[in-house]
Formats: C-alpha cells, sequence, structure tokens
C-alpha cells in the first residue's frame, strides 16, 4: 500500500530480466484456438528455436509474440511492459519479425533493407549515418550487400530470403522474431544463418526466437521451445529436451537423435540401402 | 564509424542506382515532351470551322483567340490535370490493395461521384430550394459528397479497412449497386438523362479555366500527402502483418490514402465525367517500362495519365471530325484492349 505503481511492475531483481515473456497465452482465428496457456520467459543474449510438427501453432506463437495476432487471453511484456502499452514506433524499434513468406517486390535489396529503419528514420526516409551504417552491418552480415542495387524480384528466392534477414538484422532490436528465417536457403548458407543467430545472441546480448524446421539445425540453439498439437510439450535447454524426449511426444512418432562429437544430429529411421 | 564510411558510399551511389536514376529522368522528359507536343496540337486541332495552321497560332484574330485562350487551352489543361489526377489514384489503389487491377472505379468511388452529380441535377430540377441547394454545392461538390460516401460504404461493408480482399469485394459490389440506382433514377427522368449522357460517357468539353484551375488545385492539394506516405505504400508492397512490424499504423495510411483516391477521383469525375481505364492505365505503363518505387511511381504515373487523357481527349476531337466522340468512349476502346493484351499475355505466361 501506498507504494508506488511503477515499483510493482518492475521486474524482480535478482534474476535477468526477459526480453520478452508471455504468460498464459491463448491465440486463435475466431472460435478455433491454436495455443493454449503459454507462458514463456525468453532472455536476453539467448538464442531459442521453436520446434514441432505442420499447422502446430509456430507461426501463430511468433505473430502472437510479435503482436500482430491478438490473444483470446493472457499477456505479452516486452522489456518488462505490456506489449500493447508500447508506442508503435518504440516497440517497432525493440522488436522485429521476419515473415514466414518472402515478398517479391519490385524494391531494391537497398531499400528493403532501408524500410527496416523505418521505425528509426520515419516517414520522411532521412537516413542519418547511423541508419546507413545499421544498413551495412547487416546487408553484410548476411552477405546480401553485393546486389543492393538489384529488384527483389529479380533475385532467387534464397537471395531474396538473406535480403528480407538483412531488413531485420537492421532494425537492430533486442528481441528478433524469425519465421523459418532458413527456408530457400541451400545448407552451407542455412548453416551461415544459424552461425549468425547464435552470434546476435551470444555477442550482441539479443533474444533470438526463430521456428526451425530442421531438426538438426535447430538443435544448435542454445534452447528450444518444443510444440505439439496440443500446446507446449517443453521449453528448456537442448539437454532437457532431449533428456525428456520432447520431440518424439511433439511429433507423436519415434524421433532419433545421435550425438556425435558433441553435436546433436537428427538421424531418419529409414533402414540404409545395402545392396551395390 | 569511419571505416565504413567508403562502403556507404558505395551503396548511395553504385553504378546500378546511377543509371536507374538516368533512366528515370529520361522517361520524365519525355513524357514532359510529349505532354507539350500534345498541347500544342491541341491548340490547332478542334471541332469549330475556323483556320487550324501553325501561323494562325501566332497571329490570331478577335474571334480565333478567344477560341484558342478560352476553350482549346484550358480544356486540354484541364484534361491534363484530370488524368494525372485519375493516374494519381490509380498508382495509389494499385499499391493500397498491392492489386495492380485495382482502380478508382473498383472501390464504388466513381460511381458514387456520378451519383453524386445526378442527385443535384434531379434536386436542381425539382424545386427551387434545391436548385439553390445544387447551385451552391455545385458539380463538383456534390461528386466529392457522393465519392466520399461511396468510400466510408465501402469500408462500412468490408468491416474496416484491414482486409484487403475483403475491401475490393465491397468496393465492387457498391460500384454496381450506385451505379444500378443511377440507372434507374434517369429512367425517371428523361430530361436529365439526355444532359447526363455526356456526363457518363466521360466530357472534355466543358473545361473552363475555373474547372482547370479546381483540377490543378485538387491535384496538388492530393499529390502532396501521397509522396509523403509513398514509404508507407512501399512497406505494404512487402505484406501487411510485415508493414505493420515495421512499426507503421496501417489504418492511418489507409484512410489517408483512401481518402486522397477519394478526392482526386471525385474532381475529376466532376468536371470530366466517368472517364474510365486512365487510372488503371497510366501506373502499368510507368511499371512496364521502369522498375520504380512508390515515390518515383506517385511522380511518374500522373505524368503519364495526363498525358493520356489528352491524347484521347486529342484523338475525340479529330477521328469524326467536325462531330465529337465523348472521350470517355475513346479511353474505354483504348484501355479495354490494353486490359484484354494484359489478360493475354499472363495467361499466355502461364
Amino acid at each position: 500500500m501506498g507504494e508506488p505503481l511503477a515499483e510493482l511492475a518492475a521486474p524482480p531483481s535478482g534474476a535477468p530480466a526477459a526480453a520478452l515473456s508471455c504468460d498464459d497465452l491463448s491465440v486463435g482465428y475466431g472460435s478455433r484456438i491454436v495455443l493454449e496457456g503459454v507462458s514463456l520467459d525468453l532472455k536476453p543474449g539467448c538464442w531459442t528455436a521453436i520446434v514441432g510438427p505442420n499447422g502446430c501453432g509456430k507461426s501463430t506463437l511468433l505473430r502472437a509474440l510479435a503482436g500482430l495476432q491478438p490473444a483470446h487471453s493472457g499477456v505479452i511484456f516486452l522489456q518488462g511492459r505490456r506489449l500493447q502499452a508500447w508506442p508503435r514506433r518504440e516497440r517497432a524499434r525493440r522488436l522485429a519479425w521476419l515473415s514466414q513468406a518472402s515478398a517479391a517486390t519490385d524494391l531494391t535489396a537497398a531499400e528493403v533493407v532501408a524500410l527496416g529503419r523505418f521505425a528509426h528514420s520515419g516517414w520522411l526516409a532521412h537516413r542519418q549515418a547511423d541508419d546507413d551504417a545499421a544498413m551495412h552491418r547487416a546487408m553484410t552480415a548476411t552477405g546480401s550487400l553485393a546486389w543492393a542495387q538489384r529488384r527483389l524480384s529479380t533475385l532467387s528466392g534464397g537471395e531474396r530470403q538473406r535480403v528480407h534477414l538483412a531488413r531485420v538484422l537492421a532494425v537492430e532490436a533486442p528481441v528478433l522474431l524469425l519465421d523459418e528465417p532458413t527456408t530457400h536457403l541451400d545448407p552451407p548458407h542455412q548453416e551461415d544463418v544459424a552461425r549468425l543467430l547464435r552470434g546476435q545472441a551470444h555477442r550482441c546480448g539479443v533474444s533470438v526466437v526463430s521456428a526451425i524446421h530442421d531438426l538438426s539445425l535447430a538443435l544448435t540453439a542454445d534452447r528450444v521451445v518444443v510444440l505439439g498439437h496440443r500446446g507446449v510439450i517443453g521449453h528448456g535447454t537442448i539437454r532437457d529436451a532431449l533428456a525428456g524426449d520432447w520431440l518424439s511426444a511433439a511429433f507423436e512418432t519415434r524421433v532419433n537423435v545421435v550425438e556425435h562429437q558433441g553435436v546433436h544430429l537428427w538421424r531418419p529411421a529409414l533402414e540404409p540401402i545395402t545392396r551395390d | 564509424m569511419s571505416a565504413l564510411r567508403p562502403a556507404l558510399m558505395h551503396m548511395s551511389t553504385p553504378h546500378g542506382n546511377t543509371e536507374a536514376a538516368r533512366r528515370l529522368a529520361t522517361w520524365l522528359l519525355c513524357c514532359l515532351a510529349i505532354t507539350a507536343l500534345l498541347t500544342f496540337c491541341s491548340l490547332i486541332v478542334g471541332t469549330s470551322s475556323i483556320e487550324t495552321s501553325i501561323g494562325w497560332i501566332l497571329a490570331p484574330d478577335a474571334q480565333s483567340s478567344v477560341v484558342l485562350w478560352q476553350i482549346r487551352l484550358p480544356r486540354t489543361v484541364g484534361a491534363w490535370f484530370a488524368g494525372a489526377l485519375l493516374g494519381l489514384a490509380g498508382a495509389i489503389a494499385q499499391g493500397l490493395f498491392r492489386n495492380p487491377l485495382a482502380e478508382p472505379y473498383l472501390l464504388g468511388t466513381a460511381s458514387g461521384a456520378a451519383l453524386g452529380v445526378t442527385l443535384s441535377l434531379i434536386a436542381a430540377d425539382a424545386s427551387v430550394e434545391g436548385l439553390a441547394w445544387a447551385t451552391k454545392l455545385g458539380v463538383t461538390g456534390a461528386a466529392c459528397v457522393g465519392a466520399a460516401g461511396a468510400t466510408l460504404l465501402t469500408i462500412s461493408l468490408s468491416r474496416g479497412v484491414l482486409q484487403t480482399r475483403s475491401l475490393l469485394l465491397s468496393g465492387v459490389v457498391v460500384a454496381f449497386l450506385l451505379g444500378a440506382i443511377t440507372q434507374l433514377l434517369l429512367l425517371t427522368k428523361p430530361e436529365i438523362w439526355r444532359t447526363m449522357q455526356t456526363f457518363l460517357f466521360g466530357s472534355t468539353g466543358f473545361i473552363s479555366w475555373s474547372s482547370a484551375a479546381l483540377l490543378g488545385s485538387v491535384f496538388c492539394l492530393c499529390v502532396v500527402p501521397a509522396a509523403l506516405l509513398s514509404r508507407g505504400l512501399d512497406a505494404l508492397s512487402l505484406g501487411e502483418d510485415t508493414a505493420q512490424s515495421l512499426g507503421l499504423s496501417l489504418p492511418m495510411l489507409r484512410l489517408t490514402l483512401l481518402g486522397v483516391v477519394s478526392l482526386a477521383t471525385a474532381a475529376a469525375v466532376g468536371q470530366v465525367g466517368v472517364v474510365g481505364f486512365v487510372g488503371l492505365i497510366a501506373p502499368h505503363l510507368v511499371r512496364e517500362t521502369l522498375s520504380v518505387n512508390h515515390r518515383q511511381l506517385l511522380i511518374a504515373a500522373p505524368l503519364c495519365g495526363g498525358a493520356l487523357l489528352q491524347a484521347a481527349d486529342l484523338v475525340s476531337r479529330w477521328i469524326i471530325s467536325p462531330a465529337e466522340l465523348p472521350v470517355g468512349a475513346v479511353t474505354a476502346c483504348v484501355g479495354g484492349s490494353y486490359l484484354v493484351f494484359l489478360l493475354w499475355r499472363r495467361s499466355r505466361n502461364g
């Protein structure tokens, strides 16, 4: 009693504050509930992979966390403040989202990446030196600088994906929500993206959350959120996930993961072909 | 930071960029040159029997100078501005709905404007108060009220401006509905039918200096907010969710741009009647020949639309001279064939 409200809203001291968290979140389309009672705590400096079977709500969860999908119930906190309470542009500066479909437009790659700076530079697009620097860093990191002046419609799917990734990185937000950032990419470039995401988390202290289809790639993340058709199976480190066999529970079939020199690999259960 | 500067210089002015800028500049200059040529031709082509030659333009007598400066010049200037407004409205609508076939007519805006004009004519015909009211509002005022009403009806039918597909669908419904109401009203009033016929076909024949000035000032009023919000249309081309995640306010963007589209369409329809297809073709022609972002498109499409309507106006006066075709018939013929060509090419390319 008598204490200011701001004190109550502040996160408890001690444990590092969550960059993004949700409590008892339920989302769906119309009357169809896709996810129910999801509570997550996404820490800064940590790369979290979301895995699960098709249609289990990975994209829906990311969209809800990005504030693009209204929640039926529950609350989302971004840096300790309710997501809906943030002014639009300030929120966009702190939270960047990559959609699953990478649009092909007539804009050049540089123009698309510059749109990532919208929350900083505003309507008149008056780019400052730090906007240019952020764009340059993002395009270098994703290897898309070479085609800065090419139209997106003339690029291949993988090249386009890297441009969109550069646009998300150019926001320089402390929270990145990425829906399948490795789609359309060849395996070496998938590895590059995984390395990039890990670097963003470990070196820049960003909280990275990405839905990833490739299980071996997802198991290189710091933590996993495993989703099944009936909600969250588990949220924890890779070791927790393997010890509890969350993947088998999520996919409702036996999922074999082998460890080879400290790396976890998904092994298909197909019998190897023995004849010549 | 300093190490980054050379690379940034590279990013803001590499070869591709300067070449694209040069192409755009050449294109705009060509458009302006064509406009100048068409303006000149419009001055020496007409349905009146007076002489039309270059020597006559340089030394006109009293009667010809009235024809020249009070009829032909305002007509061609007004036609340019009306075309520019339609081109601008079409370019915005196509970006806003992310549909290359969107144009002001698809929103019901043009049908609403035509209904507004019809109602004001009927009111003027019916009673003295109605006449006073219609005179006060004017043709453009009535068109504006109709256009705004139709756009609001479309928005409320689609329950807001958030869903692109439902917005387009309700636009088409509103266009058909208001068109049918206009036709029914005109059936009951045969004397207004004759006046409205030229209007519904579209005609540049009634443009005076005052209407050209009105079209010009509405154009200036529309092009400024459109250019300011062009970055929002760029963002929208990446998808609605992505645009929202970038920090744009989609309802604000949509409402403002819908307002601009309504105002531009209402002004054009109020002065030249229902002229179709200019808003569809102008942005298409720009995109066929140039790869542009929306800021460039919103400059190029009005220039192209203006030249198009001037050319259509010229053809309408010249093709069956000394009689005159409604300019809307010319744009419908050319625009319709172009649309068929687009669809044919799309189906051929699979």
